[in-house]
């Protein structure tokens, strides 16, 4: 299904080309690197070598003596009103202890920034941020999640009585009972490992701030540029009114850029200091510390089912490493995979209790998936438990357990409604493309060749399109989920698009000049999209949580329904009829059954701009501004299906098919859809076979570059076969849901699902991630001996 | 990943790049693996001189009993030879499979060998195979076999103002194959073996096992005593010791020389 050419006009599900594309394939993207301002320094950070320590002093007199160093900033120093703030306060009362820009009296993570140096030149920079001497005093250490909960374990911040950050529960009436009243329970421990999110443009960040003015611009590589100016505002002390925030070209965030961090604010502060600007790039080593990680959750299933595997009752108690802070939504992502624990299935009674705990490791927060993967991996291990204990096809016991078509719209025992749903026909059509039915003669046929070969599925639904405000707000998220857009036609008819949302890499400017077009009728090839400037938008959410489209490109299609409203009124009287006589041809106003009485929204365009008879009560210009609160969220889904075959020899894990049938509803453009799920299984498939941020217990980052961090290569990209289903959402006007992070959520457990199906012949029934081929080949050492 | 302040110079010839060594300079070959080092602050060279541009250091040519290969011929140079792939094959085997495609366009023979990372597949594949350096410098050339170039971890036998010039492999290495086991496609090697089967016998060699590359004698031994694969395969990692490490255990890696022993032995046999 993958589109090689333009074939079509460019509306709304055609199979056109990227229009951002090729200025990235030729080089002409522009990153914030990319950036030189005139007088600019450069910053440098001193970061804790240490999980824990207490810091005595600070001696930057060498670093200061160096010529071209500018200023070394300290706690002390560096002029900012207040720490890094999060806006997540799920069920309230959550621990949110101070994270200074620049550590105050503890480092409590390796990467911690404790110092900041501004010299002439970035080599410079690093040069004299190894010359300040730091003296500290270590004190004792937890980066165990688990561990950290212990009686008598560390305390990652002493002004607390536990590690202990918040405790979210659900419980439904009926759990207890349901529960005892299950003929069979079963049990399984998941643990979902720490991961980094990993872009290819890591961070970067340059500070402009004027002391005449007190304006200050802020150019950062971020999914959010509205969430940074407020925040610059507030911690920097300075009114919103006079921050700008600009993002460039931003090279992938993936969760990573979804929040606001403290060289954000350290760089505007450090200007202000020096007088000039201050730029910023973090390198890759420091992105491993000092960019969030992702998931670090322990689970714990029990499962209550009766003789045919079906869930009567589910227990999920877990526990989310948070590490040393909570970063901007570090609470709530837990909280997701909460909503999420049922899955697809109808399951009426959960009890759901998640421990989220402080640590000496960097932040976690939303790793592509946020919280979602975590809820969806574990019930499709679940799944493939409750088959395995009693007999069961894997994808017979899914059936049992789905939500049924009839009966959407579905309220999930954790309070969701889910809109719409055809999960057992995505399922069925999974099964026939893999060829399910068949696989046992490959098992076969691979046992001939030294080779465990293995089955596994998946089948999720998600939640996107965040989010309904009154729902944010009611989750304790201090900020609103709607989405503005403007729509703005010249006088030439060209268009411009002003969108909220904030893409680093998702080619919003192609799926918004195919709604464009088919929506108000100016080509594709004349809708320029200006977005990540907070010069230009009222206020954006940003690009996150798959919502661009489901939020974003609803805000855009209400602002196109009202330009085209009002271009029917200008119509209407430039026509001299009434606006019921005029009939929408896609790219004109006609009076019905008169196509030589019409007028095309260009000439409307131009009317409008020209003024010169406009009707009474019309303002001049077509233009308009959305700001569209989702109603509800959509809930994309559908069935992975992945084949591996692992290495008697060697342990060594090889995805050898993968077939993916999604259901994101309507689709705009169906190159982004299938690039995002490639993607996302890739990076799925990272998890479950490479990645892996590993900490010492004594606090040190062991996964510091990419020889120890594993992200998948091209030459480690599996066959893929893309299918989808359409079940349109019904709740927005495009039925379209959100495609950007089903692929991860899917992915780690249809592979999982599927070594484990592999070793079974061995009598293995559970695997933990990642799957490097010296843990296989430990587990087929222990089921063999 | 900002490397320190540094004095660059970039050689056009041999005696020029001697002088720069002698000087103090750090050599800098195809950079696959200083630069990264400096990248890291793991390395810190006042000075660096530039091999890049020294024409008598690039090419492959046969001389006698032996093929010559100038120390700056790059992997991907290496690999496609055809010399080399007749009668050296486990060393064209082991370039192809260096890191990917970009690092073989630019990391050298030469380069490979003088940084002796225990993790290396040429310095394995050349010790199986039997082959030598010539090595350049204010004392004059000398011939150091491979086996007694890399003494340890990043270390070589070089004195300090040498610099390998030549890596001479045999010709008489016989059907020879490279073995290795990495988790992705552009990973070091975790364990990598090379076996030559020559008329003096079979030789074979491992990379990451231990701080150099390390002749397999207990396999070499059964098999050339008449002994069984199966033996030999038994024998693979005695008197080996790596190290425990994220890539899995001492006794996993064991387990692993013995496997690629076994699969370089059998696509050596059918050559």
């Amino acid at each position: 299904m993958a589109t090689t050419e333009r074939l079509t006009s460019g509306g709304v599900g055609d199979a056109v080309l990227r229009k951002e594309d090729r200025k990235f394939v030729t080089g002409e993207g522009r990153y914030v690197d990319d950036l030189k301002l005139p007088g600019m320094l450069h910053a440098a950070f001193v970061r804790s070598s240490f999980g824990h320590a207490k810091i005595n002093s600070i001696d930057a007199s060498a670093a200061l003596a160096m010529p071209g160093v500018h200023a070394v900033l300290t706690n002390a120093t560096l002029p900012v009103e207040t720490g890094v703030l999060s806006a997540s306060n799920p069920g309230g009362d959550v621990r949110h202890p101070e994270q200074a820009i620049l550590a105050k009296e503890f480092a409590r993570y390796v990467g911690e920034p404790v110092a900041m140096v501004i010299a002439d030149n970035r080599y410079l920079a690093r040069d004299a941020a190894d010359a300040v001497q730091v003296d500290y005093d270590p004190v004792p250490v937890v980066v165990d999640a688990e561990k950290a909960l212990e009686p008598g374990a560390p305390l990652v911040h002493a002004e607390y009585d536990s590690n202990l950050v918040k405790t979210l529960a659900h419980v439904t009436d009926g759990f207890a009972d349901a529960l005892a009243k299950a003929p069979k329970k079963i049990s399984l421990r998941v643990v979902n490992q720490r991961v980094t999110p990993m872009p290819m443009e890591t961070r970067g960040c340059i500070g402009d701030w004027s002391n005449s003015t007190g304006e200050v611009t802020l150019y950062t590589s971020t999914q959010v540029a509205h969430f940074v100016r407020t925040f610059v505002s507030i911690v920097c002390g300075t009114s919103e009114a006079k921050v700008r925030v600009v993002t460039p070209d931003v090279g992938g965030g993936f969760g990573a850029k979804l929040n606001t961090y403290r060289e954000e604010f350290a760089v505007c502060a450090a200007s202000k200091v020096v007088g000039r600007p201050v730029k910023w790039i973090e390198d890759r080593t420091e992105n491993a510390v000092a960019t969030i990680h992702g998931r670090d959750q322990v689970q714990y299933y029990e499962a209550g089912v009766d003789e045919n595997g079906k869930i009567l009752a589910l227990k999920f108690d877990a526990v989310q490493n948070n590490g040393a802070y909570n970063q901007l939504l570090t609470p709530s992502i837990s909280h997701l995979t909460l909503f999420m624990v049922p899955g697809c299935y109808d399951i009426q009674d959960v009890s759901i209790t998640i421990r989220q705990v402080f640590t000496n490791t960097t932040p976690t927060d939303a790793s592509r998936g946020a919280g979602r993967p975590e809820a969806t991996h574990g019930i499709e291990r679940l799944m493939d438990a409750i088959a395995d204990d009693l007999g069961i096809d894997a994808a017979e016991v899914r059936r049992r357990n789905f939500i049924k078509a009839d009966q959407f719209p579905y309220t999930s025992a954790t309070g969701l409604a889910y809109d719409s749903g055809e999960y057992h026909e995505t399922l069925e059509v999974a099964l026939e493309l893999s060829e399910y039915a068949g696989f046992e003669a490959r098992r076969a046929e691979a046992a001939k060749r030294g080779k465990y070969r293995g089955i596994g599925l998946s089948t999720y639904v998600e939640v996107c399109g965040l989010a309904p405000s009154a729902v944010t707000a009611a989750l304790g998220i201090g900020a609103p989920g709607w989405e503005h857009s403007t729509v703005r036609l010249h006088p030439t008819g060209k268009a411009t698009v002003i969108t909220g949302t904030s893409p680093h890499g998702q080619g919003h400017a192609t799926s918004w000049s195919q709604i464009t077009q088919t929506e108000l009728g100016i080509p594709f090839d004349d809708v320029e999209v200006i977005h990540g400037d907070t010069a230009f938008q009222p206020y954006g959410l940003g690009t996150y949580g798959s919502r661009s489209l489901a939020v974003g490109g609803i805000a855009l299609y209400r602002s196109l329904g009202k330009v085209r409203e009002k271009a029917r009124e200008l119509a209407a009287h430039l026509l001299e009829c009434s606006i019921d006589d005029l009939e929408w041809t896609g790219t004109s106003w006609q009076v019905k059954g008169s196509p030589d009485r019409a007028k095309t929204i260009q000439e409307l365009a131009y009317a409008g701009w020209a003024s010169a008879s406009l009707p009474e009560g019309i303002e001049p210009v077509l233009e308009a501004t959305t700001f569209h609160d989702p109603p509800n969220f959509t809930f994309p889904f559908g069935t992975h299906v992945c084949e591996v075959e692992i290495d008697q020899a060697t342990g060594h894990v090889e995805v050898v098919n993968y077939t993916a049938v999604d259901d994101c509803g309507n689709v705009i453009t169906p190159m982004i859809v299938d690039g995002q799920v490639h993607g996302g299984i890739i990076q799925g498939l990272g998890q479950a076979l490479f990645e892996e941020t590993v900490y010492s217990e004594d606090g040190h980052m062991l996964t510091p570059t990419l020889v120890e961090y594993l992200v998948p290569s091209a030459a480690d990209v599996p066959p893929m076969t893309l299918h989808r289903t359409t079940t349109p959402s019904t709740s927005n006007p495009m039925g379209v849901k959100g495609i950007g992070e089903a692929g991860t959520i899917a992915a780690s457990s249809a592979i999982v699902n599927a070594a484990v199906d592999a070793l079974s012949v061995i009598g293995v029934r559970h695997l933990e991630m990642p799957m490097q081929p010296s843990r296989i080949w430990n587990v087929m050492q222990e089921a063999t001996s | 990943m900002i490397p320190s302040t540094l004095e660059y110079t970039k050689a056009t010839s041999l005696d020029e790049a001697l002088a720069a060594v002698k000087a103090g300079a750090r050599p800098l070959a195809g950079g696959m693996s200083l630069m990264p080092m400096m990248r890291l602050r793991l390395a810190a060279p006042g000075a660096v001189v530039d091999l890049g541009g020294v024409p008598e250091l690039v090419g492959i040519c046969e001389d006698g009993d032996e093929i010559a290969v100038g120390a700056m011929t790059t992997h991907r140079s290496v690999a496609n030879d055809p010399l080399i792939r007749e009668h050296c094959h486990v060393v064209a085997q082991a370039a192809a499979g260096v890191g990917s495609m970009t690092i073989r366009n630019r990391g050298t023979i030469g380069g490979s060998l003088a940084h002796a990372d225990p993790h290396g597949d040429l310095p394995a594949a050349i010790l199986a195979a039997g082959g030598a350096v010539i090595v350049r410098g204010s004392g004059g050339e000398r011939r150091i076999d491979v086996g007694d170039l890399i003494t340890s971890y990043l270390t070589t036998s070089l004195a300090e103002d040498e610099l390998i010039t030549q890596v001479r492999l045999p010709k008489g290495a016989g059907q020879s194959a490279y073995a290795k086991f990495h988790r992705r496609a552009i990973d070091w090697s975790i364990i990598g073996v090379g076996v030559s089967i020559g008329a003096d016998g079979v030789r074979a060699a491992a990379t990451g096992v231990g701080d150099h590359p390390t002749r397999l004698t207990g396999f070499e031994s059964v098999l050339n005593a008449g002994g069984s694969l199966e033996d030999a395969i038994a024998k693979a990692g005695e008197g080996l010791s790596p190290l425990g490490d994220l890539d899995g255990s001492t006794e996993y890696k064991l387990h692993l020389v013995g496997v690629l022993a076994a699969q370089a032995h059998a696509e050596a046999s059918s050559r």
